[in-house]
């Protein structure tokens, strides 16, 4: 490897390759790895560094893909289903970490969906990404939750039920971030990636990421195809971070710009295509997205934020030094104590 | 005139569900306890919120044999529905108490009948109407103190202790036990043999239960995180985490070491619980059977990524639901084994309630310094009922973390180690945790095969490799855990092995057995998995094994039998599982049985 040049690096100090992964197994084409190539030059625009933030995920191709970028992260691919609570548990550990999960549409919307709307109403801090590509690609090809009804696959027939609106269970769990993306929009990705890094609270990013290998044949409502000619932005999105403040000013007509300051002082410019779209309300978010699934609209961007709630770790009061830091005298209570706490038995 | 038996019998008392009978039976065996007498209190209770019957019986024993009794010499009744069963459970000779608004036939004459003005001494009471049950309750304590000779001064000290020093709680409630303790001076003969008097058997104990204990005891070990779903009978041990963690754990400035969550489910609880212990915190988990079968997956995660995390299993009777409100030694196999692949677990076996205090802070040393899940199996009668036991003592080493590499450690390797590495020879690898800011810190967990530098591989020989690192870290395991408790006998040739809640039932059958047959036996404690080099001592030494345990099929033999196959033609089984604690008769009989069938 040649050393960078200091141009090359970020305020990190690190160069693009810091942010990299293992090479990726999945399918040449796969959604999952241009994601997974957005994450790692998010974090490196971002000048995050690689070891304050946690990688998790369940099993499935989109769970692997935690190993494909930030090699300098502690990563845990866990459970099929089960991140969210591994999520929630090591969040306590220092709550300086930021985390981002990635998980697949069978991982949330079918074996994991309890602990997913659960992760969503305690607003545990984290990133949490469903690479949403209607079906189960590790287990090669049988329907996902997601699935749209008439979906015919290989195997397994035509799909009767209702798919699961990831979004709509989001937001029906109180989720204070919730967005949609599509893996062939990769400027779009990027910076809704960059605003749910700086979401104070659970940023739920549905990404729509085709599996090439057995659900992309043109007409599915998660191929390629069907994506690039359904997909309706709600606005074109950007994000500023806290230093650049100076640079945003006056560019854009009255009105045609909404502007959402984040809880570390970066902004989320959203620019207004045909119509203005507030994602303040969770009454819009659930109106947009009813209107999408009348209309086979794939609408991406923003739905909805709220960065006034308390996280999870929030709540509790802790101490400033990170738990897993804490010392003996910190952890165990003084030998007095134990002459009290028998005299309080009987 | 009959011989007066003293401090040597049994009480139960029949009440309804829900009926705040609780506060009198406890009030009674407190007392009894600061009487200085030997006593076990257990609750017998249905899995019901209001109306079922429920028992709870005392066993009061000059000689401190505690545990439970089927003969009942004393019983209590305020339950019609089980009235004509809790007379005809009456030992001859005994003596039935009934309140006298339960208008059932009485055909005994074997025993002494004392009739109870339950109803008109509640009404009589200064209380208003919805507290009225509740002080009915007070009347049987009130007569049976009378008629047994428990000091009352015992009893307002054990009221105190319950209403917490509220002074308008405690005077109504005493003064129907008073009320009631004069209404038996004046209008019940006693006919029977049974009471009670002053000892000084118990002034060093306390009293308290095994889920306190637990939790006061992972507090002690500095716990961390909890996260745990409701479920009795274990819910009292996270309860008592956030009783008591404010208390010991805050700092000056109010602040907390500690979270407790109540997760969504068990597979949530434990997911919180591992990914605290991955993240570098004393972490934990509490529930029951049903709890542990969906933490399964969970743990074999652990067990593969190796992640220290520590899961109570205070045990009911299963399978399924089984008899929620029921104590059982059940889940021995399913927590050894949990989880697929090959494996065993590290199980802690705690007997008392002082043991449920230690092994909650030694679990989570062991945790960290294995870098496993660590099993703790306490039960319902454990766990539930009020103990005698000595009072807890201050841990006697310092918390064990375990090998964990910091920023400062890792400069002084130069960022060169290995996750998965056996460099000390004793299969326990170093680990660093989340946090840590060196750039060389980071490393992938996971479930799969992974080399020495936890990156993925399905490499055949570097799968095998690693499980049998993993093998020789149980060995290691065995090194640390706590080693048996065996008790010697002259002369003896009997072994007997046992285990958790069981222990007071197996002392005493000891020694009915030296009585009845002048049959000596010496007795193995089994404390945890894997065994200690004395267990396989033990059984080497003795023939036959008896091994007792409150189970249908014989856990403990089972994996015994599998763990040392040459010694299993030694081992016989004395297990049995109806939903109550064993008692020392039924032990002795499955002994004298099984000697004289050989
Ligand atoms: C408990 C359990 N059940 C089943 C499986 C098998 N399994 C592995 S991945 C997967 C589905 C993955 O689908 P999805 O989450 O949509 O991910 P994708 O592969 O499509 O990215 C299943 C069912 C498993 N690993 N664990
Ligand atoms: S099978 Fe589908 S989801 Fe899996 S890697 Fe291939 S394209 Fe991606
Ligand atoms: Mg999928």
């Amino acid at each position: 490897m040649t050393t960078p040049t200091p141009s090359q690096l970020n305020k990190a100090g690190l160069s693009k390759n810091d942010y990299r992964g293992q090479p990726s197994t999945l399918c040449q084409g796969c959604g999952h790895n241009s994601i997974a190539n957005q994450i790692v030059t998010t974090c490196y625009e971002l000048d995050i560094v690689p070891e304050k933030v946690i990688k998790l995920s369940g099993i499935g191709c989109s769970s692997k893909s935690p190993a494909y970028f930030l090699n300098r992260s502690f990563g845990f691919n866990s459970l099929h289903g089960r991140m969210s609570s591994l999520a929630t548990g090591a969040l306590f550990a220092d709550t300086s970490i930021r985390a981002i999960g990635i998980s697949g549409d069978g991982d949330t919307a079918s074996i994991g969906m309890g602990g997913f709307k659960h992760m969503v109403r305690r607003n545990v801090p984290i990133v949490y990404i469903v690479e949403n590509n209607g079906v189960y690609g590790l287990t090669k090809g049988q329907f996902s939750a997601t699935a749209e009804v008439g979906l015919n696959l290989k195997h397994q027939g035509i799909n009767q039920y209702m798919p699961v609106d990831i979004c709509m269970e989001a937001l029906a769990s109180n989720a204070t971030f919730v967005a949609r993306s599509f893996a062939g929009d990769a400027k779009q990705v990027k910076e809704l990636l960059k605003a749910a890094f700086s979401h104070h609270g659970v940023a739920v990013l549905d990404i729509i990421s085709p599996c090439v290998t057995f659900n992309n044949e043109g007409e599915a409502a998660h191929s390629y195809t069907w994506g690039k000619d359904h997909e309706a932005p709600l606005h074109e999105i950007s994000f500023i971070p806290a230093m650049d403040e100076i640079e945003i000013q006056g560019e854009f007509a009255e009105g045609s710009v909404r502007e959402v300051c984040m809880h570390d002082g970066s902004t989320i410019r959203l620019k207004k295509l045909e119509k203005d779209y507030d994602p303040t309300s969770r009454a819009n978010a659930f109106q947009i997205l009813e209107s999408a699934q009348l209309n086979d609209w794939l609408v991406t961007g923003l739905l909805y934020i709220d960065e006034s709630k308390p996280t999870l770790t929030e709540t509790f009061n802790l101490v400033d030094t990170p738990l897993n830091r804490l010392v003996d005298a910190d952890l165990r209570p003084e030998r007095e104590t134990i002459d009290k706490i028998n005299a309080m038995m009987f | 005139m009959i011989e007066k038996v003293i401090n040597d019998f049994s009480v139960t008392i029949a009440t309804v569900n829900g009926s705040g009978s609780q506060t009198a039976n406890v009030t009674l065996l407190r007392a009894l306890f600061k009487m200085g007498i030997p006593i076990s209190g257990k609750n017998l209770f249905p899995s019901n919120i209001q109306g079922l019957p429920t028992w709870y019986t005392i066993r009061v024993s000059k000689d401190g044999f505690i545990a439970r009794r089927d003969e009942q010499e004393l019983v209590v009744t305020l339950n019609p529905s089980s009235f004509a069963q809790d007379l005809a459970s009456v030992q001859p000779g005994g003596a039935f108490y009934y309140a006298d608004d339960i208008k059932l036939p009485i055909a005994r004459n074997d025993i002494s009948i004392y009739p109870m003005p339950v109803k008109q001494m509640a009404r009589a009471a200064n209380v208003s109407p919805a507290l009225r049950d509740y002080i009915a309750n007070m009347v049987y304590v009130g007569i049976l103190a009378q008629m047994l000779g428990i000091e009352l001064e015992t009893i307002q000290q054990a009221l105190s202790f319950h209403f917490k020093g509220k002074a308008q709680a405690i005077d109504s409630n005493f003064g129907t036990i008073k009320a009631a303790a004069d209404w038996a001076a004046q209008n019940l003969q006693k006919t029977d043999p049974y009471s009670v008097a002053r000892m000084d058997a118990t002034s060093d104990l306390i009293m308290a239960d095994g889920n306190t204990a637990a939790a006061l005891g992972a507090i002690y070990g500095g716990v961390q995180f909890a996260a745990w779903y409701p479920i009795t009978p274990a819910s009292t041990v996270a309860e008592s985490l956030n009783s008591f963690l404010p208390q010991l754990r805050k700092t000056k400035d109010g602040k907390q070491t500690y979270a407790v969550l109540q997760a969504e489910d068990e597979l949530a609880a434990i997911g919180m619980a591992i990914g605290a212990g991955w993240g570098g915190l004393r972490s934990m988990t509490s529930t029951s059977g049903p709890g542990i079968s969906l933490m399964a997956e969970y743990a074999g995660l652990a067990y593969l990524s190796e992640v220290p995390v520590v899961i109570w299993d205070v045990q009911r009777i299963g399978p399924s639901t089984g008899l929620p409100t029921r104590t059982a030694q059940g889940d021995l196999t399913e927590a050894y084994y949990l989880s697929q692949g090959d494996k065993q677990n590290v199980v802690l076996l705690p007997g008392s309630v002082k043991e449920c205090f230690e092994f909650g802070w030694k679990a989570l040393d062991l945790a960290e310094q294995l870098q496993t899940p660590i099993f703790v199996l306490s039960d319902l009668d454990l766990g539930m009922n009020q103990w005698m036991t000595k009072p807890f003592e201050y841990p006697t080493a310092p918390l064990e973390r375990g090998k964990v590499l910091w920023e400062q450690d890792l400069e002084k390797l130069n960022g060169i180690w290995s996750r998965y590495k056996d460099s000390d020879g004793d299969g326990i690898p170093f680990r660093t945790v989340p946090g840590n800011k060196h750039p060389a810190s980071a490393w992938f967990a996971r479930g799969t095969g992974h080399d020495e530098n936890a990156r993925y591989s399905e490499d055949a020989t570097t799968w095998e490799s690693n499980m049998a690192r993993l093998k020789k870290k149980y060995d290691t395991a065995r090194t640390l855990v706590p080693e048996p408790i065996i008790e010697v006998e002259e002369g003896a040739t009997i072994g007997i092995i046992a285990y958790g809640s069981t222990e007071p039932a197996v002392e005493e059958a000891r020694a009915l057995l030296k009585q009845a047959g002048n049959l000596k036996t010496a007795f193995l404690r089994l404390r945890a998995f894997p065994c200690t080099n004395e267990v396989q001592d033990f059984i080497k030494k003795y023939n036959p094994i008896y091994i007792v345990e409150a189970n249908r099929d014989g856990q403990m033999r089972q994996i015994l039998s599998a763990v040392m196959p040459e010694l299993a033609s030694k081992f016989r089984s004395a297990c049995h599982s109806d939903g109550l604690p064993l008692t020392a008769n039924w032990v002795k009989e499955s002994i004298l049985k099984q000697e004289k069938n050989q």
